[in-house]
């Protein structure tokens, strides 16, 4: 395959190739289901977007991912799903040592969240439709059979976004996503890679293809002489004598996290004397671009459209952070990390840096490379708008702000827990002491007492700055994680019968 | 320069003692798997010549797997390894250890067999128990815990004033700004309140011993070489071989396992890894593992010991042992972040060398040539380590909270002390490391 058209589109959701920025009315829905036969019935004719790019914009869109337990409940097969991931299966409250990794702790702590910590919903219903078409899309969608099917167990709120890309602190958001190899035409050789880039196999965000290692993800493959139903559904590339249940599917990662915005700039403003123009460059520090969206770094890399102004530069010539703080928000996100530190020009300088030596910088060569740590950002914000100019004053109005955090990959551990873990609440990160990401940290200290509520960045004299006690900005309310099927499989999962006894061998 | 040593004291368990000896280890701990430092068996904390240490009992959960290669497991009872790594000549520290802990020592190793209470010289029982590494590995060789605590203690005192003195100073005038930290730092080792101890001079027999070490490998294999030379081709055809024949196991490890290992991690910024496997059946995987080994020794020793590990910078110690007549091996490390980042770290920073090493070992993923693919078979990869992972009962680390990259950067603050920088630039960047 190397055209972007022969990929099976048909057979993906949407999501995964859109984020339906169009449809700027949204409703997210956890639902149980009630009556397994009715919930078949009702996903046999449900109307999933697939990915086929249409020639206009549709006015609706709808998106369906399954937890484990919705999987289950489903009567989906055990042997199919304990070919899922450790972490889908046992989910993102699985243990302590997955709360503590994820920063799930303190105010954060799953105990106190409004939904996801004791069991799972089984279903998440992304509905998407065009400015003021939400209300009548969803009458369509519950119809008689859906309200016997399911219950709601949550609406997770969400606000029309008015077109713009704006997330409650203010700030542009969903600026840096992988663009995806549909064309499955680069190369995984990790030696062809030294430098950062954005093009991404299609493996790592979709189950069943080549990924950064130019290996499978694990996931469930059924034997069909076992399971008559799996004949309908791809044939897995790596072994074409099974078939792959989780082709053109991925998981769906949601976090509902409750942003303090009136917190946040008050905070801001306070450290900042009042100065507005100090408060904002302070605040572009702390997130790592503009409010706009513009970078805090000009650059221009390969692989990356001039136009694309927002995704242009790596940090590689600001090693040091002058320009935008390592703790950045974005930076610590998407670090733009190649595979080698920077400077390989050759063979002999790319064998000294994979020894371990000449680096210029005592820090250089801690961050690990981003190519295997991406994830496709597909959330919304919710919470009426609030400027800074607004949240600063002492009578700013409180109100339920935040953003429904989605995001989609293949691999769970590597790419969301790793990118959470290792890059946002890691208070060393890079080689940086005692700070936390500024907008998503936990600010718990450390087992030693040692704080991670610090920002730390650089004055023109290039002498450090530090603002000491941030507060929370951001809490985690609940999460999950989702499977969200190819089209074949979700025909597979509506057209099991209750016997269910198909793949039991 | 005082030069880091290590001990593994191992003795099989008793039969019937297994859950005693494991409850008992549990009561030493604060929170699961890390080291209460004052528990009363053996006060970690009083010990101030001692970096790391950890119990642990050596299962052979995974000796099943060689059947793959057509051959049968090797009995192996559950054996109690104490290993540590400490300043200094190692039987010092044993020494120290029994002046101090012998009734906590008595009380854990009375689990295991061959120990008896009477008439027993428990330094020489430690000592008769040793195990030496095939290959060690030290993040800075010569940085003792005393110079890394006192450093801790500088980085706080200079961190702080300069906070104070943040708003009063002349940015512009980076020298006076330096010159108030000096004084600063004068003024608090006058007060007694912060202490920059000289380095020990080295002992000449370490000295000497380093050097045979230094040019004597080299030398040896300079005059195998033509020898090497003519058993290159064979070598290569033989790997080639075996590297197409050799099963390759990819077996999940069970969710249970990930969790009684997971339960002990991330509770700080470092963690410990302690794995155990077979080696793969045949004299020339043997050979080729230890001749590798040597060299990975010898690099540690003299190239990779100040402060990385080829491109790794958060490893503080690391070793690798034979055990069970060459037929096993255990390797035990003491990292810097999450499992997950350190499994990144060997696959994307490493994997070569880790491919090297462990693709002699049962379970490995599939290599060619021995330095490709291997660890970049991510899953394969990832199941094997977790697999052949086992637990440790207690862990001990002299300074929590603190990455190797935090230490390397308190001993160039300290450095920026004791050498004048000499233009604003350097001054800068010295200040930005505070």
């Amino acid at each position: 395959m190397k055209k972007t058209s022969d990929f099976e589109f048909n057979d993906l959701q949407g999501l995964l190739r859109f984020g339906y920025g169009g449809l700027t009315d949204t409703c997210f829905m956890l639902l149980d289901v009630v009556n397994v036969d009715m919930a078949r019935e009702w996903l046999s004719t449900a109307p999933i977007s697939s990915g086929i790019k249409a020639s206009s914009l549709p006015d609706t869109a709808m998106q369906i991912a399954f937890s484990k337990e919705g999987l289950s409940a489903l009567e989906i097969s055990k042997t199919i799903i304990d070919g899922f991931s450790d972490e889908f299966i046992y989910g993102m409250v699985r243990s302590d040592n997955c709360s503590r990794r994820l920063g799930d702790v303190g105010h954060n702590a799953p105990k106190s969240w409004k939904w996801g910590n004791n069991a799972v919903p089984h279903v998440l219903l992304l509905l998407y439709a065009k400015q003021g078409g939400i209300d009548a899309w969803r009458k369509t969608v519950e119809d008689e059979l859906f309200k016997k099917a399911f219950r709601l167990i949550r609406l997770l709120p969400t606000t029309d976004t008015g077109g713009n890309r704006m997330e409650p602190f203010g700030f542009e958001d969903g600026i840096s996503q992988p663009t995806i190899d549909w064309a499955l035409r680069q190369g995984t050789d990790p030696h062809e890679r030294d430098r950062y880039s954005n093009l991404l196999a299609a493996g790592e965000m979709v189950l069943g293809y080549k990924n950064e290692y130019g290996q499978y993800t694990e996931r469930p493959l059924i034997d069909p002489a076992k399971d008559p139903l799996a004949e309908h559904l791809p044939n897995a590339e790596d072994d074409p004598t099974l078939k792959d249940f989780a082709r053109n599917g991925t998981y769906l990662i949601l976090r509902e996290l409750g942003q303090d915005v009136p917190g946040f700039w008050q905070f801001l403003d306070k450290v900042s004397d009042s100065e507005p123009n100090k408060r904002e460059k302070l605040a572009a520090f702390m997130v790592g671009r503009e409010r706009d969206g513009t970078p805090l770094i000009a650059e221009h890399i390969p692989g990356v459209s001039r136009k694309d102004h927002g995704n242009n530069f790596t940090y590689d010539l600001d090693a040091n952070g002058v320009h935008c703080p390592i703790s950045a928000h974005v930076r610590r996100a998407n670090p733009r990390t190649g595979d080698l530190p920077s400077g390989v020009t050759g063979f002999i300088s790319q064998l000294i840096r994979i020894l371990g030596f000449g680096q210029k910088n005592h820090d250089a060569d801690l961050v690990a490379s981003s190519r295997f740590h991406r994830i496709l950002r597909r959330g919304r914000s919710y919470g009426p708008t609030l400027s800074p100019e607004e949240a600063i004053q002492p009578d700013a109005p409180i109100a339920e702000r935040g953003l429904q955090f989605i995001c989609l990959a293949a691999n769970i551990s590597r790419q969301f827990e790793f990118v959470q873990n290792s890059w946002i609440i890691n208070s060393k990160f890079g080689g940086l002491q005692q700070e936390s990401d500024p907008l998503l940290g936990d600010r718990e200290p450390l087992l030693s007492g040692e704080n991670t509520d610090q920002f730390n960045h650089l004055d023109s004299l290039g002498a450090k700055q530090k603002v000491c006690h941030l507060p929370n900005f951001v809490t985690v309310h609940g999460g999950g994680y989702f499977f969200m099927p190819g089209l074949r499989a979700l025909k597979y999962i509506s057209s099991l019968t209750t016997k269910g006894s198909h793949n039991e061998s | 320069m005082t030069p880091q040593s290590t001990f593994m004291i191992v003795a099989t368990v008793s039969v019937g003692q297994l859950k005693k000896l494991r409850d008992l280890l549990g009561a030493m701990n604060k929170i699961p798997g890390h080291a209460d430092p004052e528990n009363a068996l053996i006060p970690f904390c009083k010990f101030d010549q001692l970096h790391f240490a950890r119990f642990v009992i050596i299962e052979a959960n995974t000796a099943h797997e060689i059947r793959e290669f057509g051959v049968n497991p090797r009995p192996w009872r559950p054996a109690l390894a104490f290993l540590g790594d400490v300043d200094g000549d190692m039987h010092a520290f044993l020494a120290d250890l029994v002046n101090n802990a012998e009734p906590g020592l008595k009380a854990i190793f009375s689990h295991c067999e061959d120990f008896s209470e009477e008439n027993l010289d428990m330094l020489q029982w430690l000592q008769a128990h040793d195990i030496r590494p095939n290959a060690n590995y030290v993040n800075w060789l010569g940085r003792t815990v005393k110079q890394i605590r006192e450093e801790v203690i500088l980085h706080q005192t200079l961190s702080r004033y300069l906070q104070e003195i943040a708003h009063d100073v002349d940015w512009e005038d980076i020298r006076t700004v330096r010159q108030k930290l000096l004084s600063h730092v004068e003024m608090e080792k006058h007060k007694g309140r912060l202490t920059l101890s000289l380095p020990e001079p080295t002992s000449r027999e370490w000295k000497i011993r380093n050097l045979f070490h230094l040019l004597g490998v080299p030398l040896i294999l300079l005059i195998l070489s033509p020898l090497l030379l003519i058993a290159l081709p064979f070598f290569a055809l033989r790997l080639r071989m075996l590297e197409r024949s050799d099963p390759e196991l990819f077996i999940r490890p069970s969710y249970e396992h990930v969790k009684v290992l997971s339960v002990q991690e991330d509770w700080d910024v470092s963690n410990q890894y302690s794995v155990f496997g077979d080696v793969k059946p045949g004299l020339f995987r043997l050979l080729t593992f230890k001749f590798i080994l040597m060299l990975t020794n010898y690099f540690a020793r003299h190239v990779y010991n100040r402060g990385f590990l080829a491109r790794i910078k958060t490893i503080h110690f690391a070793r690798w042992v034979f055990m069970d007549n060459n037929h096993r091996v255990f390797f035990a490390s003491n990292y810097d972040g999450s499992h997950e980042s350190y499994m990144d770290d060997f696959i994307n920073k490493v994997g070569w060398g880790l491919n090297l090493t462990f693709s002699n070992a049962v379970g490995y993923p599939t290599t060619t040539w021995m330095i490709k693919e291997g660890a970049q078979r991510e899953h394969a990869f990832k199941y094997t380590q977790r697999r052949h992972q086992i637990p440790t009962e207690v862990w001990y680390k002299a300074y929590p909270g603190l990455t190797a990259v935090d230490l390397a950067r308190n001993s160039r603050i300290r450095q920026g002390i004791e050498i004048r920088q000499e233009n604003d630039a350097e001054i800068r960047e010295w200040l930005r490391l505070i």
